[in-house]
Parts: structure tokens; C-alpha cells; sequence
């Protein structure tokens, strides 16, 4: 649907190499602009990310200064568990601090650094046009392609300076392992699984009017990649080679410093880019690819009932995440079975297995991957507990506390979809593992186990909503900051092991409390004062907002 | 007769910002009140404290003989509010949202509402995100309506709506007004408020600076007299209450205070009057001699000097 495209942007449909240079008219403009508008937010980004990354290698350094150091952090990085969470074994082969970082940190980072291009693309795109200001900027001289060419510039700023920082950072710490040419690898590798996503945020964009559904299918990608190379560093290698994510830690940095595979990242990346300038041109400014459909003329009964409509503004978001999850759930479940085979074939793995305490090494596997799961539910959350402030944000809560819905059965109805939602999802994601965990490893006592397991997070969920409603109702201009239960979960979760964090530390996660099933036994107390926690939060967020005024535009 | 509305002594502050500053304002139940004002000054802020959307910081407040902030619920199944501003969801068709709104203020009458969809001419299965301005504006005036509300508190309502809709638009507010409702209407558009309201209320910068009848605010003010006469006419400068004075050969054009209109009539029947046109002060005319201060040079305030 070309709409109203002039012949002028009409053949870009067929041939993309015939998109005229005026449709680009005003991108140097644009970029100039999304620089400044992004110069406090960009800048945090890259410093977080740099900073995490050199702490991390100073840790390193003072942790496994010894040879024998060295090898203790091999056999304990030697297990399913820890190759679906890091990355290709072939890194364990001369494991110095430089190749611990390429193992440990790539695919963690290659989830922020996607995270951060992701937004950066919606937010220069999809975003523009759905609150209409891209509408304003198109009617001054500014061409068809412009919008994405500006924020796809803004990306390659982004993570190049990313790459920048990293490579002179780490060269300056000088740790064991690393040189310039190695560092300068270690930080393209970055750069271009930043700009891989980048690109799928370019076509993401394309396909749905809203920003939330734009971000969240390229944060999906993302996603998939991951659990893909997690799957193929567990078992089949094949399998890490479908995911970009796997082709960086592919480059076996400061292990073998291949450069090749960024070729095929950026290879990806300009194909999905090119891709996305295409699909712009078959759609109308401000729509999405699919033409609007029409839909019902009355409400249905449900739709009139607070929880029902609350429940259809988050359907989208809750599908989704629950598709998501179950899928991951289903693929770590299908390695299950190898990881249980992997304890025979390797002799050092069952000295390990004293350390966790009785626990299988298929148990150790299965809550390492509730504690991602719990986290990506945990996002859910969050996102779902803020709800509220982004309809009050866009007054679409005042016309609705104009009516007979209190103040309580409103925000109440929202917490409720929360609260439900995010168990419902640990749920899913723990019968799909537990499903396809049975499956591959010939135990149906799995089933019900594993998603138990999940389950047991549901307290810490619910703390997570806690705090977003406490913020909601007495500092409503401070939501965003609940953002940080979920970063902080896997923050810990996640470098806590690997760095082997102090207790105090995890402890201030409200996940840092949940007993790690199944390798850990079942605690109940913990779970109830997560529980007693949660409670007390929402009642106190809820007394907050009944008291305060109403943030009216 | 029962207040509908008394507010008095309202003052309400965002941070720095002095939204309201003593603010008096009633309401009669029954009538169409007028609440007139330039932007910003404190009329969407009103309103938002008598849904209890706001907490004031000081002053009285009482809709429908109840507190709004703290007996907010039971007070919004009584009325009905149409915003300034319709902000839609994106996912939902209009006439879901309809339905929605006016179900949770605690009923809607199916016959009115498609009667009402029928005459805004309104389209209820686009979705909200697909819907302009106006067309956003007529579904919450269509829920505000569709349901059976004592009184219906509507911010600026007709802001996006073309001259066609503001005529269907006036004349359901009148149907409201015979059915015995109550309603304040905010609006910068005076027509609408001289063909609608019964009182009127003028607010600047946060307070009330007139309240009355039009009638009662007209006689406060000036009419505008046009003549042609069989001789010049002489002598009319020196009647008080006389202002503006033009006078070319056997034309005169003046404006003259209400209370002094009888002696300037009959002074110009001396000189045979030809043609005589006069007009009741507009609206237009009444604001700005409240806001005229703020118009260096304006034509009508020159002799503002009372």
C-alpha cells in the first residue's frame, strides 16, 4: 500500500537501487539533531557499558591471577550450566583473562549492546511517527528515507564509540591476554552485533505502528539469538552458527582474534537495513504494513468490566512475552538431555558436582535457567506495573477516573494483570522446559518439577510489582527507576557467580531470596516474606495515589 | 433554587506555578453555565478539581452538595465529563470506547447512544488511533451523553468539531438543559456560550473577575448605535455615558453605557433619525473590557477609562 507516494518514491518498491539521493534529503540535519537529542541518554549508555566491561576485567585479574586459578575457573566454567549462560568451549582451551572476557562477556553484551540499538532506531523512527512529530519534520524539506537513515547513523555513532572506548579501555588495563589488535576486535565485535540489531530494528519499525510491538519483535530477535547459541554451545555447534550472536563469540577473541565473522555481521546488517528502506516505501507515513482494520462497533461485556479492559490494553504485550517464554523454556528443555549426558563424559564435572551440594548437573543447568527466565518474566512486569503511568502520562486514565472506577479499582485492575500475567508467564515458561526437558532427557517426573521451579519465583515477581506501584504512587516521575529490580536480578544473577559476588549483595535482589530449585531444596519462608513484601508495597502504592493529584497534560 | 456548584476561595498551585488564586464560582442546579476565559486561566484546572482529579489546596468546594476529592467515585456516577483533550487507546474501536466509558459511569442507554452516534455522524468502528481530532472529540461527547448524568461538566467540547457538528452539538446540550441537567460549559467560543448559557462566569489568571446573566453583564456595558439623521447632530459629546463618537455630515456611530442609552436615543430623535441600527454588546466585547488592558491598541477599549 503505497498511498499517497509520489512516482518519485513509487520505485523503490522493485529496485531499491533506484532510491533517488533526494530521498535522503535532510539525514545529515536529522542526525545532528538525534545526536543532541540523544547526548545524556547515549552517553550513559556507552559509559555503563565500558565501565562494566573494565571492572569486570580488573576483576578478573585480581580472582584468577594464578594458573591454578585459572584452571579451577575452567572446570567450573566447563559445565552445560555455564556454557549455555557464556559461550563456546573452544574459549576454555587457553583460558586467560582476555579469553575469559571474550567467553563470559560477548553474549551478555551483545543483549545490551542490541538492547541499546534496538531502542535507539524505534525511538528515532516508529516513535516519531506515532506521537505525529515526524509528520511535521516530512513536511519541510526532508526526504522519504531520512527518518531511518538519520537513526540508523545515530546507531553506527553509538557503537562505534562503543567499540572506541572499549578497545582504548582495555588496552590501558593491559590485562593478561590482551593487546591492542585483540582489544580493537573485542570491541568491533560489539559494534557489530550492535549494528545486526540495529538492522532488525530498521525492519521491526516497518511492520507495526506502535513502538512497543516495533521494539519488542527486534527485542525478540534478539532473544531467539540468544537461546540459539545457547543451545549450540551446550550441543550442537550448528546451531550457534544461525545466531549472530554466536558468529562474534565466534571470533575467539584474544583466543585465535578471528576477524571474519563481523564481515557476516555486517553483511546482516546492511541486508536487513537495505531491507528496511524497501519496506518504508510500502507503506504510508505514521501506518504500519498492514492496512487498519476495521473492528467492533459495540463493547463486548468483558471490555466494560475494569480487569477486562485492563486486561485488553496489556493482551498484546502478555501474548507475546508468554509465546516468548514458552518457546525458550521448550529450547534450553531440549538441551536438557545433553547436559545430563555431558556429567558421564567429563571426569572433572563430577568434583564440581560436590561444590553445588548434591544437585545434579542437569538440576544446576535447570536453575540457571529459571534465574533467566524469572528475569525475563521480571521484564514483563515492570513493563505491565508502569502501564498506568503511560496511560495517565498520555490522559487517557483521566477520562476513565471521570467516571464511576475509583482510583483503586483502576490502578487495582492493572496490578491485577501484573500480577497474574507474570505468574502465568514463569508457569509457561517452566511447563515448556519441564515439557521438552522430559522429553529429551527421559524423566517425566521433569514436568512438574521444572515448573514448580519456575513457579517459586512468582513471590519475587510480585515484590517487582510492589515497587513499581510504591514509585506510582508517591514519585509518578520516577517509574522508570523500577526498571532497576529487573537489571539488578540479572546483573547478580548472572556476573554474581562469575565474579562471585558477596551474599549481601544478591541479597538485595528480591530474587537473591528464592531457593534455586531444583538444584536447591524448597524454602518456604523466604517465599512468604517475599510474599508479606509485595503486599505491603502495592497497599502502600495504592494509598499514594489516592492521595496525590492527577498528572494531567 | 439548589447549587449545583459552589466553589469559593479555590486556590490550587503546581510547584511555582499559581494555577488558581481564590476562584469563586456557582452554579444553579438546572441552568447552562457559561465558564469563559482566555487560555490558562485556570478553567481546565477547575474543572479537574471538581472531578477530584486535583486536591485544592484551600477553598470550598462542593459539587452537588458533596466533597469532589473525597466522594469522587459516588459523584462521577452522577455526572458525566467531556475533556478538552480526547486522548483515545490506540486498540480500541470508538464505539468500544463508548461503551467503555459510559458502562463504568454506570449505565448507558443503547437507544440514545446510536441515536447520538447517528447525529455526530460518527464512524464507531475505526480505531482510536485512526480517528481525527473532532472525531476523538465526538466520541466522549457521545459517551458523556449517552448516559443518564445529572450534570455534565464539558472542557472546551467543541474545540475540533466543524460548524455542522457545533450546531447538533448545541442542540443536544439544549435537549440536556430541557431534560433538567445541569452543565458547565468551558469554551473561548462566545457564540456558543450567548446561544447556550443561562449565567455566565469570566475567570483571569486564576480568579473569577464577573459572574451574572448576560442581561445583567450587558447592562454593565456598552451599545453600539449607528444612525443617519435629516440634520447633523450636535451636542451628543456632552451626554454622559456617550463614548467613541463618530461623526460624518448626517452619519453618527457611538457607543453608549446601558444606563444612559434612553437619553442618547431620544437626543438623536431631535434631528430626525433616518436609520438606526444598534447592537447589544457581543460577547467579544464584554472580554475584552476584562482583557483589554492586555491589548495595547484595540478600537473597542479606548474609552475603557472606568
Amino acid at each position: 500500500m503505497t498511498g499517497v507516494a509520489t512516482p518519485l518514491d513509487a520505485p523503490g518498491r522493485s529496485t531499491p537501487a533506484r532510491i533517488q539521493p533526494a530521498a535522503f534529503t535532510g539525514t545529515g540535519t536529522l542526525l545532528r539533531f538525534n545526536l543532541r537529542r540523544d547526548r545524556v541518554r547515549g552517553s550513559v549508555w556507552l559509559l555503563a557499558l565500558t565501565l562494566g566491561t573494565l571492572a569486570t576485567a580488573a576483576e578478573y585479574k585480581t580472582l584468577y591471577s594464578t594458573p591454578e586459578d585459572r584452571a579451577a575457573a575452567v572446570s567450573s566454567m566447563d559445565s552445560p550450566a555455564a556454557l549455555a549462560m557464556t559461550g563456546p568451549r573452544h574459549y576454555l582451551s587457553d583460558y586467560t583473562e582476555g579469553a575469559m572476557l571474550g567467553h563470559q562477556m560477548l553474549g551478555f553484551m551483545a543483549v545490551l549492546v542490541g538492547l541499546m540499538s534496538v531502542l535507539t532506531v524505534t525511538r528515532h523512527t516508529r516513535d516519531e511517527e506515532e506521537t505525529g512529530r515526524a509528520e511535521l519534520v516530512r513536511s519541510t524539506v526532508v526526504g522519504h528515507h531520512a527518518h531511518l537513515a538519520a537513526a540508523l547513523a545515530v546507531a553506527v555513532v553509538a557503537n562505534l564509540g562503543l567499540a572506541l572506548l572499549l578497545a582504548l579501555g582495555l588496552t590501558a588495563t593491559g590485562i593478561d591476554g590482551t593487546g591492542p589488535g585483540g582489544a580493537l576486535l573485542y570491541g568491533l565485535a560489539h559494534a557489530a552485533i550492535g549494528l545486526v540489531f540495529a538492522g532488525a530494528a530498521a525492519i521491526t519499525a516497518q511492520i507495526t505502528a506502535h513502538t512497543r510491538g516495533a521494539s519488542g519483535l527486534a527485542l525478540a530477535t534478539i532473544g531467539v539469538a540468544y537461546v540459539l547459541r545457547a543451545s549450540g554451545d551446550v550441543g550442537n555447534d550448528a546451531l550457534s552458527w544461525f545466531s549472530p550472536i554466536g558468529w562474534i563469540q565466534r571470533t575467539y577473541v584474544f583466543v585465535d582474534d578471528r576477524w571474519w565473522p563481523l564481515a557476516l555481521c555486517l553483511l546482516l546488517a546492511a541486508a536487513t537495513a537495505s531491507y528496511g528502506f524497501v519496506l518504508s516505501t510500502r507503506r504510508d507515513v505514521g501506518a504500519g504494513l498492514r492496512p487498519a482494520r476495521l473492528g467492533r462497533r459495540t463493547a463486548s461485556d468483558a471490555l466494560t468490566r475494569p480487569l477486562g479492559f485492563a486486561l485488553r490494553l496489556h493482551r498484546a504485550t502478555l501474548l507475546g512475552f508468554a509465546a516468548g517464554l514458552c518457546l525458550m523454556g521448550v529450547m534450553y528443555g531440549s538441551i536438557l538431555g545433553e547436559a545430563a549426558d555431558m556429567v558421564k563424559s567429563i571426569e572433572q564435572l563430577q568434583e564440581a558436582l560436590k561444590d553445588i551440594g548434591g544437585a545434579t548437573v542437569a538440576e544446576s543447568f535447570a536453575s540457571m535457567v529459571m534465574v533467566v527466565v524469572a528475569v525475563v518474566a521480571a521484564v514483563y512486569v515492570v513493563m505491565a506495573a508502569l502501564r498506568p503511568r503511560a496511560e495517565e502520562n498520555a490522559g487517557r486514565a483521566e477520562p476513565l477516573l471521570a467516571t464511576g472506577l475509583s482510583r483503586s479499582g483502576w490502578l487495582g485492575s492493572h496490578i491485577a494483570v501484573a500480577l497474574t500475567g507474570g505468574t502465568v508467564l514463569l508457569l509457561l515458561a517452566g511447563l515448556g522446559f519441564g515439557v521438552s526437558g522430559a522429553a529429551s532427557a527421559g524423566d517425566g517426573s521433569l514436568v512438574l518439577e521444572l515448573t514448580l521451579a519456575a513457579a517459586a519465583y512468582a513471590p519475587a515477581l510480585w515484590v517487582t510489582v510492589g515497587v513499581a506501584v510504591l514509585l506510582f504512587g508517591w514519585f509518578p516521575k520516577a517509574g522508570a527507576v523500577a526498571w532497576i529490580v529487573p537489571v539488578y536480578a540479572f546483573l547478580v544473577g548472572y556476573l554474581g557467580p562469575i565474579l562471585r559476588l558477596p551474599d549481601g549483595l544478591t541479597n538485595l535482589s528480591p530474587f537473591g531470596h528464592v531457593p534455586r530449585l531444583p538444584a536447591a531444596p524448597m524454602a518456604w519462608t523466604p517465599l512468604l516474606a517475599l510474599t508479606a513484601v509485595a503486599a505491603g508495597l502495592i497497599a502502600l502504592g495504592l494509598a499514594g495515589f489516592r492521595r496525590r493529584d492527577l498528572d494531567t497534560k | 433554587m439548589k447549587k449545583a456548584i459552589t466553589i469559593s476561595g479555590l486556590h490550587k498551585s503546581f510547584g511555582p506555578t499559581h494555577a488558581l488564586t481564590g476562584l469563586d464560582l456557582d452554579v444553579e442546579a438546572g441552568e447552562v453555565h457559561g465558564f469563559l476565559g482566555p487560555n490558562g486561566a485556570g478553567k481546565s484546572t477547575t474543572i479537574r478539581v471538581l472531578l477530584g482529579l486535583l486536591r485544592a489546596d484551600s477553598g470550598g468546594v462542593q459539587l452537588l452538595g458533596r466533597d469532589p476529592w473525597k466522594d469522587a467515585v459516588e459523584l462521577h456516577r452522577r455526572l458525566a465529563y467531556v475533556p478538552g483533550d480526547v486522548e483515545l487507546w490506540p486498540g480500541l474501536t470508538g464505539g468500544e470506547a463508548i461503551d467503555l466509558l459510559a458502562k463504568l459511569r454506570g449505565g448507558l442507554d443503547r437507544r440514545r447512544r446510536d441515536d447520538l452516534v447517528e447525529r455526530f455522524d460518527l464512524d464507531p468502528l475505526k480505531k482510536g488511533r485512526a480517528y481525527s481530532k473532532g472525531n476523538r472529540q465526538k466520541v466522549a461527547i457521545v459517551a458523556a451523553l449517552a448516559s443518564d448524568a445529572e450534570l455534565l461538566l464539558l472542557d472546551e467540547p467543541t474545540a475540533g468539531l466543524d460548524p455542522l457538528m457545533e450546531v447538533v452539538f448545541q442542540d443536544v446540550i439544549l435537549q440536556a438543559k430541557e431534560a433538567g441537567k445541569t452543565v458547565l460549559l468551558s469554551s473561548h467560543i462566545l457564540a456558543q456560550v450567548e446561544k447556550l448559557c443561562d449565567r455566565v462566569s469570566i475567570v483571569r489568571r486564576g480568579r473569577t473577575v464577573q459572574s451574572g446573566t448576560l442581561g445583567e453583564m450587558r447592562h454593565l456595558t456598552r451599545t453600539t448605535v449607528e444612525a443617519e439623521t435629516e440634520r447633523p447632530v450636535t451636542g451628543l459629546d456632552a451626554l454622559p455615558g456617550v463614548h467613541a463618537l463618530r461623526a460624518t455630515d448626517l452619519r453618527v456611530h457611538f457607543a453608549v453605557d446601558g444606563a444612559h442609552l434612553d437619553a442618547a436615543i431620544r437626543r438623536l430623535g431631535e434631528f430626525g433619525i433616518r436609520s438606526l441600527t444598534s447592537h447589544p454588546p457581543t460577547l467579544e466585547e464584554l472580554m475584552l473590557r476584562h482583557y483589554g488592558d492586555e491589548l495595547a491598541s484595540s478600537a473597542t477599549s479606548e474609552g475603557a477609562a472606568r
